[in-house]
């Protein structure tokens, strides 16, 4: 399909958990700079995709290329360092430390210096030091009123719901990836957030250039971002292509609604 | 459909809403009040230098006003206790990692100092190598140990460690006759009998010998400690410490090698409490093998813990209590200060309204003068008893009452407190405070007529338990900890 090779691939890349195949045969690339989004019912396996993108899980078969090279049977921070992050369906910040203190604490693949350089205060590890901080700084001014300085040095559990989503986002951001898998970026949110993540999301590709997938129920934000959607259904890919194309295509109606409603539509 | 979604407000525009108002709870959470916040303000926002000079001026002072004995109690074990905690504090406060075997590592440093430097092996190093390497033992037994737990978690672990630490008292006691190739009938550990005449550090053609020298080693030895801890906590590695503590999964997802920076804690803790063993050893002109038991270990865990799992200062604090309480309570003039101010500073502090307040310390001094009022009229027998000697003694003798020949009724006084201290607990209202009266009373009483006159054995374990459950009900973060928010 695309002409240059994909940033990222899987080819026949299948996953079960004793019995139950969660992920079978699936094929997916997403281009450089393109916005995939993955929908599809409860269950379908989108977040295991994810485990399995990023290392947390190890696929039974098939392989999964960032830039041609497989990232198979890395450990997640390897697959991290290679240019893979992600945020979390259930939020999962460091929420005793502080905002800065979670932007800064993911630089860690990014840098070098070992402990006894901290301690003696060496040039590397104090130069680190600073670019970790002024990085961090700078992913967190990306997200402007919504996390301002003031809230910087406040414990990650003290912000609003929608503000950890932010975070998370932030964090992932902070190791410099090549592309941002995002989990359910705008749910438990109210409409008028829901709205600001979809502007986000499409302000994250223009101004920071980043390549992402995402997977989301709202189909308003799926709407609002995809190039591309990809429909799961038990592991399995039902449908590809632009958005109007897959939300109207049979087999997503009735993964959703059912079989008979699906006739009836 | 799509008006519905349109936000009302500019999404670029902050916007006064939840946020708002969750930081400003924050706010008050931590605006502490009266001269404890003053102090606490003061603290939060001095800089690590000055935090340090708070401890180090009293520290420097210490030596130069107390007697040799004193400094040795109160300076030096607290000191080597405050440096053993520091090292626990990097296992299990910054990474979060439950290592109960962590004694042995510092009786590792103990050994390796005496196997170098004592008469018992006749080898005589001076001290900087023989530190370097108890350390270097210590460090290299520690990633050992730690190699094959590192993907261990939680209960796992402190199996796993708390079955080294037990073999480590096994090994100690045997490893005077190890007989087998290379090491034929070598005596390395000296049993059960240790390792003794250990030689005092050797440093540069200075030996430390006294007490007053033993002190300042040991005082920079743990400044040494502490600052390079600082340094480390405030780095990529402290923070994923910290990180790892929280969610190991996160923050393995987030570039951080978790198994590796575990193991790397489980290490540092090591080689810090061999340094510290060393230092024990050459005080102590021993090792042996009764010192590494599990008493020490919960002795550690509890100033760790009481100060603040995760906290430099904290350690120092914990230490002080720890160490400093039970040492104060030896003497029974001391020890009826240390109660009566800590039965007052309770009373003072958790009872609230003022309206109760009175009620407690108005009823509770009208009983005892009553009662002693009614004892010197028809029962002079309740008033015969002596009381100790010092001031307070004698003018708690107005109030309380002070039978002869009181030690089976001081008994009864002590179990009734017990009960009457368990009915409190559930009791609410006003009621608690009617029965608060008889329970201090009685528990004074018992302290007057029994556990003053004990305090050099079980009342003072006794009283530290107590003072312990106190704090860590008040704060049960630590002295010095910031309250862990689990799941919000």
């Amino acid at each position: 399909m695309a002409a240059t090779q994909p940033l990222l691939a899987l080819r026949g890349v299948s996953k079960s958990f004793g019995g139950l195949t969660v992920i079978s045969d699936l094929d997916l690339h997403v281009d450089e700079g393109e916005i995939v989004s993955v929908i599809g019912p409860n269950g379908a396996g989108k977040t295991t995709l994810f485990n399995i993108i990023t290392g947390v899980y190890r696929p039974d078969e098939g392989e999964i290329l960032l830039e041609e090279q497989s990232i198979v049977g890395l450990d997640p921070h390897q697959v991290t360092n290679r240019g893979v992050a992600r945020t979390f369906q259930t939020l999962r910040l460091f929420l005793n430390m502080s905002v800065r203190e979670n932007v800064m604490a993911v630089q860690y693949g990014r840098t070098k210096s070992s402990p006894f350089e901290a301690m003696l205060r060496l040039p590397r590890a104090r130069r680190e030091e600073r670019e970790i901080r002024q990085r961090a700084e700078e992913k967190l001014s990306f997200f402007g009123q919504r996390l301002v300085g003031y809230r910087w040095d406040q414990p990650a559990y003290s912000l609003s719901y929608a503000n950890r989503r932010r975070l998370e986002i932030a964090r992932a951001m902070a190791t410099e990836p090549r592309i941002l898998l995002l989990d359910e970026p705008a749910a438990g949110m109210n409409p008028a957030e829901t709205q600001e993540i979809t502007e986000l999301i499409g302000k994250l590709r223009e101004e920071g250039r980043y390549t992402i997938l995402v997977i989301e129920h709202d189909m308003h934000v799926v709407e609002g971002i995809s190039d591309r959607v990809v429909a799961l259904d038990h592991g399995v890919k039902i449908a590809e292509g632009s958005f109007d194309a897959v939300a109207t295509d049979p087999r997503v109606i009735e993964a959703y609604l059912g079989l008979r409603k699906a006739e009836t539509k | 459909m799509a008006d519905e979604l349109t936000p009302q407000v500019p999404p670029d525009q902050p916007r006064i809403g939840v946020d708002e108002w969750v930081a400003s709870v924050e706010g008050k959470r931590e605006r502490y009040r009266g001269p404890v916040g003053w102090l606490r303000r003061g603290w939060d926002t001095a800089p690590a230098g000055a935090r340090l000079l708070a401890f180090v001026i009293p520290a420097a002072i210490f030596p130069l006003v107390t007697t040799e004995g004193n400094l040795f109690r109160y300076g030096l074990i607290t000191l080597l206790y405050a440096l053993l905690g520091l090292g626990l504090n990097v296992t299990v406060g910054f990474a979060g990692l439950l290592d109960l075997g962590y004694i042995a590592f510092f009786g590792f440093g103990a050994y390796t100092y005496g196997y170098v430097a004592s008469v018992h092996t006749g080898h005589h190093w001076p001290a900087v190598p023989a530190i370097l390497l108890a350390i270097a033992v210590a460090a290299l037994i520690g990633f050992i140990v730690g190699f094959p737990s590192r993907r261990l978690v939680g209960d796992y672990l402190a199996i796993v460690t708390l079955f080294f630490g037990q073999a480590f008292v096994v090994f100690v006691n045997n490893g005077d006759r190890i007989n087998f190739w290379p090491f034929n009938r070598t005596d390395l550990t000296g049993g059960a009998n240790g390792l003794d005449n250990i030689d005092p550090l050797k440093l540069f053609g200075w030996t430390v010998n006294t007490t007053k020298e033993y002190y300042w080693f040991t005082l920079g030895a743990f400044l040494l400690v502490i600052i390079l801890l600082y340094l480390v906590s405030e780095s990529r590695t402290g923070r994923a410490w910290k990180a790892l503590r929280e969610d190991p999964l996160a923050a393995e997802v987030m570039s951080m090698p978790v198994n590796r920076l575990k193991l790397m804690a489980f290490v540092f803790g090591a080689a810090i409490a061999g340094f510290a063993g060393a230092i024990y050893g050459s005080v102590q002109t021993g090792a042996f093998p009764g010192d590494f038991d599990v008493g020490l270990l919960i002795t550690i865990y509890a100033i760790v813990i009481l100060g603040g799992a995760g906290s430099l200062a904290g350690v120092i604090v914990g230490a002080l209590v720890v160490n400093g309480v039970p040492e104060l309570l030896r003497d029974p003039n001391q020890a009826e200060w240390v109660f009566y101010t800590a039965l007052v500073l309770l009373v003072l502090t958790k009872v609230r309204p003022w309206q109760k307040l009175v009620t407690v310390v108005g009823g509770t001094l009208a009983l005892g003068f009553a009662l002693v009022a009614i004892a010197d009229a028809w029962f002079p027998r309740w008033t015969a008893g002596e009381p100790n000697t010092g001031k307070l003694a004698h003018w708690v003798s107005h109030w309380m009452l002070l039978p002869s020949h009181a030690t089976q009724i001081a008994n009864w006084a002590y179990a009734l407190t017990i009960a009457l201290i368990l009915v409190l607990t559930l009791l609410r209202g006003w009621w608690r405070t009617i029965v608060m009266i008889p329970t201090i009373y009685v528990g004074a009483f018992a302290w007057e007529n029994l556990l003053v006159e004990q305090t050099v054995g079980a009342t003072r374990f006794l009283l530290l338990g107590a003072l312990l459950v106190v704090l860590m009900n008040a704060r049960p973060q630590g002295l010095f900890g910031t309250a862990r928010v689990e799941i919000v």
